[in-house]
């Protein structure tokens, strides 16, 4: 999946000489928690979050503070130089930036312009999408060796159900290298046919699971 | 006010059937049926035949392309890819002949119902052949084509105006009816059913809970998979009757699915009888506290069709009919005329033995569990009441 499919492409932006009032009113009145901050050529050089406004600010409980640092340049609390992504990125590569670096979003570039934006959020409704749980589906849980054509011999027998799958997992068997648990949502209210066709075809499931077996 | 009760059948509600192998299957209706007669608590006063939903019935609802589709479907007029896009054709909805008709009658058969109870005919009324909460404006799903309890309440909107509080016990989330009405804040719609995190369909979350002048009329309770009785009694309780205290609906509409049972084959909830004789000795208490009585019930799930949910069904009717349910020895002639054809031993009683139920090792993680999600539930029940006029 690409950057490009997932990011927003309507960025509310500053220039550099804007004023950190400006900066809190427009976090403020669009619920947004960064601005990127860009020049005359739409080039960003530099970004500020909320929090770094709020740093900015003097404290709440000082009751006769001094509102004028509101009035300073937002250029002078930007963070820069900027960490940023490319519309054809992979969805999955950006990933590890939000993981490794922290960061709660990262502006999207092309031919040096700001050309959109993808925020944690983005990449959470993406990961729920993966997971498939927002369409109409059962879960089913299976343990099986990790070789090749394993996939496909599971996957076989749901095709041959005539059901859906609307996605498909591949997790780690806790720390054991050798299994694979593949979770598969499938588009069906009755999945007993295709679960009784994977016990026969001698896999282990892990959901539906056969260690209560409370069902007669 | 009447206190008649009416008992909506005619061999029109068994027409609805896809193929010998498919789970869904209305024998149960008429298994139910005949183990109400063989008690004798059921007279021919008492029934009446659904009539057909019409077209302009279905499109309430439905989208006139999708009942267009439907009905090609079952003239064999339709083709795979076509039928694709409304979710028919699918191994759970599959197309059979007549399922346009068939499906119509299902949906008549609970506007029936409604008609009977809210023309002062009858106090309380039941359809088994309906409850299908998974049929979608313009699709079919999870068993269901036309969605009797959407159309239904959205009959009563126009026709009656009344506030409608609907009750869906079936063990897969009501999603097609909660989402009909999620921003109606004159329909409130109340769901008890196996957490998704497995189960089809995977939504009623306890935070969905309705948008724009809708929000905080969706309430959902998703137990956890092996709950048993005790633990789904509790929240169910006590969440239904803050619940109709919150909302003071003018009519209760309950769908009664009857798969969280232990034996039923596609769930895996683990409740006995006690459940299903509970559940409709609340609607009927709650519904005369709140509602003089107006009580509107329908069938739903159910795949334990010989043991489970003959007897469940035949509950509701006896707590209609006569405030109580039925205890002791099932009548022998109704298990001599049906064990030969059952492929698993028939029970002998109206209540569930003890014995048959599993230890369930989980059981106080699941009891603890779902207690926290009936608080979390509950936050939403008591937020200041608007002031609804219906």
């Amino acid at each position: 999946m690409l950057v490009e499919s997932i990011m927003n492409t309507e960025v509310i932006t500053l220039p550099p000489t804007a004023t950190i009032e400006e900066a809190l009113r427009l976090l403020k009145e669009n619920k947004i928690r960064h601005i990127p901050i860009v020049d005359k050529a739409n080039q960003v050089i530099g970004i500020v979050s909320d929090r770094d406004v709020r740093d900015a600010m003097p404290s709440s409980f000082l009751k006769d503070a001094d509102r004028q640092e509101l009035q300073n340049e937002i250029q002078t609390i930007m963070t820069y130089p900027v960490v940023t992504v490319h519309p054809l990125d992979f969805v999955e590569e950006i990933a590890r930036i939000f993981y490794e670096k922290e960061f709660a979003c990262v502006p999207v570039v092309q031919n040096d312009e700001l050309v959109g934006m993808v925020t944690e959020k983005h990449m959470l409704h993406t990961f729920i999408q993966l997971t498939g749980t927002h369409v109409q589906s059962s879960q089913i849980e299976v343990k099986v060796p990790h070789r090749p054509g394993i996939l496909p011999e599971v996957a076989q027998i749901i095709g041959d159900h005539n059901v859906n799958i609307v996605s498909i997992l591949i997790y780690p068997y806790g720390d054991d290298p050798e299994y694979k648990v593949l979770v598969f949502r499938v588009q069906t209210m009755n999945p007993m046919p295709i679960i009784r066709g994977i016990r026969e075809a001698g896999f282990k499931l892990l959901w539906p699971n056969n260690i209560m077996e409370p069902k007669v | 006010m009447s206190e008649q009760v009416k008992f909506i059948f005619s061999d029109d509600l068994l027409t609805y059937h896809f193929n010998p192998e498919h789970p869904f299957n209305q024998k149960r209706v008429l298994l139910t049926k005949e183990l109400l007669d063989a008690v004798e608590l059921i007279q021919a006063e008492d029934i009446i035949a659904p009539r057909k939903a019409t077209e302009e019935e279905l499109a309430l609802f439905h989208s006139r392309e999708y009942i267009d589709a439907v009905k090609r479907a079952g003239k064999d007029k339709l083709t795979k890819e076509q039928g694709m896009v409304f979710g028919l054709g699918t191994e759970d909805t599959p197309m059979f002949t007549d399922m346009h008709d068939a499906s119509s009658y299902l949906v008549g058969g609970t506007l029936t119902a409604v008609d009977a109870v809210l023309s002062g005919e009858a106090i309380h009324a039941l359809n088994l052949g309906g409850g299908l909460h998974h049929g979608f404006e313009r699709q079919a799903s999870g068993f269901c084509i036309y969605n009797d309890g959407a159309v239904a309440i959205k009959y009563i909107r126009e026709k009656y105006n009344l506030k409608v509080l609907y009750v869906d016990t079936d063990a897969h989330h009501g999603d097609g009816v909660q989402w009909a009405f999620y921003d109606d804040p004159y329909v409130c719609t109340f769901s008890i059913h196996e957490t998704g995190r497995y189960l089809f369909p995977g939504t009623g979350d306890v935070r969905e809970r309705g948008i724009k002048a809708g929000h905080g009329y969706s309430f959902n309770l998703p137990i956890d998979a092996y709950t048993q009785d005790e633990s789904f009694l509790q929240l169910y309780e006590t969440a239904f009757k803050e619940i109709v205290d919150y909302f003071k609906p003018d009519v209760i509409l309950t769908q009664n699915g009857a798969d969280a049972h232990t034996f039923d084959p596609l769930t895996h909830l683990c409740t006995s009888m006690a459940v299903y004789e509970k559940i409709p000795l609340l609607a009927h208490e709650l519904a005369h506290e709140y509602c003089s009585g107006k009580w509107i019930a329908t069938g739903g799930g159910g795949y334990d069709i010989w043991r489970t949910v003959p007897r469940a069904w035949a509950q509701i009717w006896s707590v209609m009919k006569r405030g109580k349910v039925m205890n002791g020895d099932l009548p022998s002639s109704w298990l001599k005329k049906w064990e030969k054809e059952s492929p698993v031993p028939l029970p002998t009683t109206w209540h569930d033995s003890k014995e048959a139920f599993p230890e369930i090792p989980r059981k106080l993680e699941i009891e603890e569990k779902n207690l926290k999600l009936l608080e979390a539930m509950l936050k939403y029940a008591t937020l200041p009441k608007q002031n609804l006029q219906g």
